[in-house]
């Protein structure tokens, strides 16, 4: 077996029998990023010489008895994550060569499992984006293309478009993400891979480059659902310095994989059923609902009737959030500076921050700013505030009825890398599916379930109710194992 | 008597409300663990957080938020128990995250009241609109370079606590001396230390102007006065310019000033294309601050006495007004008096203390976190004088000797052998000897010139040094005048 | 709601970011594109509805407090590392008048 090959579970496995070496893995991925990467512009920054460095010192923790749950394991860190003494980007110019000194409490916690880091990965700049095109360092492409039209382009996805990218292609056994909207779930679907959104507060925001921050969370993406809950529980866990952290004990996820979902009532919602959707989307879900039922659960329909107003609801809340959240990108304290030979200090903010920030985010922020600015506080933002509150309670009354939802993930199969480009809302369309559970703070998790009629994965998306990850993986696992989905991308190591 | 300005069109009103910052004593900051200490070196107290970095979070300090309770139960004001954080978002040299957390919908204090008192007796009760805790932001300088600013965020971070009046008064005396009131309550709470040179306590001072029985016409915010005397001065510089625009036919906008203390008047500090629009919004990175009932009350039940309670409390141990006034306006003082006067005769005690005790601190120009004397040895000295081992005339000469020296009465008394003379027989012989020195004074006030008594007396304590007992000296004068 | 010109500088000037004269219209454009399509939140009644802010699924717990100790700071270095304009211990920006 080819050491890019094993599953996070399986490389785990190899090494703690001996079968491998925490050295040979890095070595092997490093090996397929010098290879692909020119390619795929999965990686921002690959730290060759300190990943076999900690490859080293993992392999003596190991052999002096003392391995982490992770022990040995080569992982992508999405570059959203502040890494210390390693460039952290989010992806735009603004933060060119910023070098955090401290570490983000999720890729801490990895580190403290053991993990290995290979380098920083590539998404839509400040993780706005459903495409990986908006990034400061260039597009990502998807390993997968079409099977009648191999030569166009996809995109993987975004806004983690760069830890889905190198995870599908053999470039990592499983990659750090983060979702505001849709942006482990929609490029886990894109790529063939698995991904989970925990609930709010399951993983410490503490580190993590703010995008919205009543809406990001981290979560893992790999290459199974097991996979994913073995990187969740490291990931996750109470942390003081995010006051919006959970106090609540972290199950063991991966047991939940294994458990059936006999007796377990399965929600589908009305709502989701689109017009204009295409048949095979609806065609799978239908399937991955039949083999719910094959394995014991029931399925129920349910109703939430404010689906349709989700998107909107998100596009005033998070620009909000963000365009405040982005305010500190001013040229001062870290980060890009642009001035003119006489450039007063807000001259120097005006230049710098539209010399910083790409198109779509500076869109934003001017969404952002407007929503928020006086006169239309009340129009837009508060109104959103409270049709989020109806979005939220529309799920607290289905959880009366059902233990998860069953939904697509996604609206389609990945793009290419110039379709969709002209209109934001088309794009923005996109996270239709995943931007519900973002807006209610409730877990989701997206399983590769099918491929479309060109050979394209196509994924399910299970909602949970709050911290109830558990029920996610044991319903997507379910999925997974009926799906038995073994088709592999083009483009891998 | 109301105070008005004289215009040519006649008499105007002020009407003046004030934004007060008060620096809540903490250790360290309200989102941060750095520390808050004054005086640091450039950014040495400055966290990721503070700075504004990228993916830092706050999380609050209790103790400053326990200090914002006890402020506004010092201030008689509602507690909120359910309160929350905004943001409110402005681009500034010195504000790294690009918005300040503050309370804006939602302040952790309602309404309270604070009664002030005027030179000439008169009180007034000024009404609090509301308290909020909220993030300070850095320091700019000027004049390090030529052609920049250089920014120390020493200071960004910190707690303030805004402490919002009605526009209740009516002049400059009253401005002033409700900022005086409020430093002393925030002083005698410890949840400020007033210090204004430091930059402890700012007003932001709105001052409008009126003729009698109008409503208010338009105000102008004077920002960052940072002395009471300065809070007078610019109220009545504000109201001055304000009433010149007003005659002159001009109409006054609101916009933010900046008070000049060189030449004494306020300037206009912000253009009109800056106008502020502030974005509030809910701080999506901190949750609803949510206070339990019971902790309030324990706060409450742990407050030290406030000074208009002090003040009574002095004037019913037997003090004048005046004397209970003085002592009680810092609360050193009061703690300085109130150990000279424990288990003492108080009146006595006040005496020392705003007597010699005051003049000694004017004269070595000492304050009274730095006494020359100890309120401990200033209370032994007292017990001297009420045990008979020295005479109050005596106890002067000691307590300058205390200055000098900086040593215990008793062992001045001692070393000096200034102890006082009780010993009948010693007085009698000393007696004796005066009246013997002085038989024709003697033979005058037996032909009735009564006067000569003092006469003997002073003769006799001159004899002694002073330091016969004056009763007992009295007594043996008249027993062998007799 | 439709955005004139004169709004969309007036937002890019809040928001400090330079427009130029010619990215005015596209801006415009987009901007109103998806105010547009933000419009439909008007027809949801939200009579009576508590707004919800913060992103816990659940009501959100009260904040947690942490105590008044010193634990950060001393860092001036690392905190100017990344500065572009680092003047001794302080950070540097052209010249504020007030
Ligand atoms: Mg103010
Ligand atoms: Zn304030």
């Amino acid at each position: 077996m080819r050491p890019t090959d094993y599953t996070l579970k399986g490389a785990l496995e190899a090494l703690a029998a001996g079968e491998t070496t925490s050295v040979a893995l890095t070595e092997a991925f490093l090996d397929g990023i010098a290879r692909l990467n020119p390619r795929l512009n999965a990686y921002i920054t690959v730290t060759a010489e300190k990943a076999l460095e900690a490859a080293r010192a993992s392999d003596a923790r190991r052999a002096a008895g003392q391995a982490g749950p992770l022990e040995g394991a080569p992982l992508a860190i999405k570059d959203l994550f502040c890494t210390a003494g390693v460039q952290t980007t989010a992806g735009s110019r603004i933060l060119g060569g910023f070098v955090p000194p401290y570490e983000s409490t999720v890729t801490a916690n990895l580190l403290r499992d053991g993990a290995v880091f290979l380098g920083k990965v590539n998404l839509d700049e400040f993780a706005m984006g459903s495409s990986n095109t908006t990034s400061a360092s260039g597009p990502v492409e998807n390993p997968w293309s079409r099977a009648n039209d191999p030569d166009t382009r996809l995109v993987p996805g975004g806004s983690s478009g760069g830890s889905a990218a190198a995870v599908a292609a053999r470039l990592a056994l499983g990659a750090t993400a983060t979702d505001t909207g849709g942006s482990i779930r929609q490029p886990a679907a894109f790529c063939g891979i698995a991904g989970i959104k925990p609930t709010y507060g399951r993983c410490s925001r503490f580190g993590i480059v703010a995008f919205a921050s009543s809406l990001d969370q981290a979560g893992p993406v790999a290459r199974t659902v097991e996979d994913c809950a073995i990187l969740l529980k490291s990931m996750s866990g109470f942390d003081p310095r995010d006051a919006t952290s959970a106090d609540l004990p972290v199950p063991d996820f991966a047991a939940a994989c294994a458990r059936p979902v006999k007796g377990l009532r399965i929600g589908v919602p009305r709502e989701y059923r689109l017009d204009g959707m295409a048949p095979e989307i609806e065609a799978l879900w239908q399937q991955g609902l039949q083999w719910l039922r094959d394995q014991g659960a029931e399925t129920v329909e349910i109703s939430l009737p404010h689906t349709k107003y989700a998107l909107p609801t998100y596009y005033i809340v998070a620009p909000a959030e963000a365009s405040s959240n982005l305010a500190r990108y001013d040229g001062v304290r870290f980060g890009l500076r642009e001035a003119a030979k006489d450039s007063d200090l807000r001259d120097l903010y005006e230049r710098s921050r539209a010399k910083g920030f790409g198109a779509e985010v500076r869109r934003r922020i001017m969404i952002g700013t407007y929503v928020l600015s006086a006169g239309y506080y009340d129009a837009y933002y508060l109104k959103a505030q409270k049709v989020r509150a109806l979005i939220r309670r529309d799920f607290e009354q289905a959880w009366g009825k059902v233990d998860a939802i069953v939904t697509p993930a996604t609206p389609s199969a990945a793009f290419g890398m110039d379709e969709r480009q002209d209109d934001p809302v088309t794009m923005y369309l996109n996270d239709v599916f995943t931007v519900t559970a973002n807006l209610a703070g409730l877990p989701g998790l997206a399983v590769p379930a099918g491929l479309d009629a060109q050979g394209l994965p196509l994924g399910l998306q299970v909602i949970g109710k709050p911290f109830d990850e558990e029920a996610c993986f044991t319903v997507g696992a379910a999925i997974e194992r009926a799906a038995n989905f073994t088709a592999l991308p083009g483009i891998r190591a | 008597m109301s105070y008005t300005i004289d215009g040519t069109t006649g008499p105007w009103e002020l009407v003046i409300g004030l934004e007060v910052h008060a620096q809540v004593i903490s250790q360290s900051k309200l989102f941060s663990g750095a520390a808050t200490a004054f005086g640091a070196e450039p950014n040495s107290q400055v966290s990721f957080v503070d700075a504004g970095f990228p993916g830092m979070l706050p999380v609050i300090n209790r103790e400053c938020v326990a200090q914002a309770v006890r402020t506004g139960l010092g201030l008689n004001a509602e507690i909120n128990l359910w309160s929350r954080f905004d943001r409110k978002n402005y681009f500034y040299a010195d504000l790294p995250q690009g918005y300040q957390i503050s309370q804006y919908a939602h302040p952790i204090v309602g309404q309270g009241a604070v009664e002030i008192e005027l030179a000439d007796g008169t009180k007034k009760t000024i009404g609090i609109t509301r308290l909020h805790l909220e993030q300070d932001a850095g320091k700019s300088l000027h004049d390090q370079h030529p052609q920049k600013s250089f920014i120390d965020l020493n200071r960004s971070g910190v707690a303030l606590m805004e402490i919002v009046s009605e526009p209740d008064m009516r002049s400059p005396e009253e401005a002033g001396a409700y900022l005086s009131k409020l430093r002393q309550i925030l002083r005698y709470l410890g949840t400020c230390d007033g210090n204004m040179d430091e930059g402890s306590m700012r007003a932001d001072v709105n001052v409008s102007v009126r003729k009698a029985g109008e409503g208010y016409r338009t105000r102008c915010e004077v920002k960052n006065v940072n002395s009471v005397k300065f809070v007078m001065q610019a109220v009545e510089a504000e109201a001055r310019r304000q009433i010149e625009v007003w005659e002159s036919g001009g109409t006054v906008e609101q916009e933010t000033r900046l008070f000049d203390t060189q030449r004494g008047i306020t300037r206009s500090m912000r253009s009109k294309e800056d106008a502020h629009d502030y974005r509030y919004f809910p701080e999506p990175d901190l949750p609803p601050l949510v206070l339990e009932q019971s902790w309030v009350d324990q706060l409450k039940a742990s407050l030290p006495e406030l000074p208009d309670a002090r003040r009574a409390r002095y004037v019913a141990m037997g003090l004048t007004p005046y004397d209970a006034h003085v002592l009680t306006l810092e609360k050193e003082t009061a703690a300085f008096f109130e150990t000279v006067a424990k288990g003492r005769d108080a009146k006595q005690a006040a005496n020392w203390v705003t007597g010699d005790f005051f003049a000694a601190l004017n004269r070595l120009k000492r304050d009274i976190t730095d006494p020359p004397v100890t309120a401990e040895n200033l209370g032994a000295l007292l017990d001297l004088i009420a045990d008979s081992t020295i005479s109050g005339k005596i106890a002067k000469d000691v307590f300058e000797i205390m200055i000098e020296t900086g040593k215990a009465p008793g062992a001045i008394v001692e070393e000096r052998g200034l102890k006082q003379v009780t010993d009948t027989g010693a007085i009698e012989a000393a007696v004796a000897d005066v009246l013997a020195k002085n038989a024709d004074k003697v033979a005058e006030y037996r032909s009735g010139k009564d006067k000569l008594f003092g006469f003997f007396v002073g003769q006799t304590m001159k004899a002694m040094g002073g330091k016969g007992n004056p009763a007992l000296v009295n007594e043996v004068v008249r027993k062998l005048l007799g | 709601m439709s955005l004139d010109a004169a709004t969309v500088k007036r937002i890019a000037s809040l928001a400090r970011i330079r427009l130029e004269e010619e990215e005015v219209g596209r801006m415009q454009a987009e901007i109103n594109g998806i105010l547009g399509w933000i419009e439909q939140l008007r027809e949801v009644d939200t009579d009576g509805v508590e707004p919800m802010a913060g992103g816990a699924p659940a009501g959100q717990p009260a904040m947690r407090m942490r105590e008044d100790a010193v634990t950060d700071g001393g860092i001036a270095d690392a905190v100017l590392a990344n500065a572009p304009d680092r003047q001794g211990d302080y950070f540097g920006v052209p010249k504020v008048v007030e």
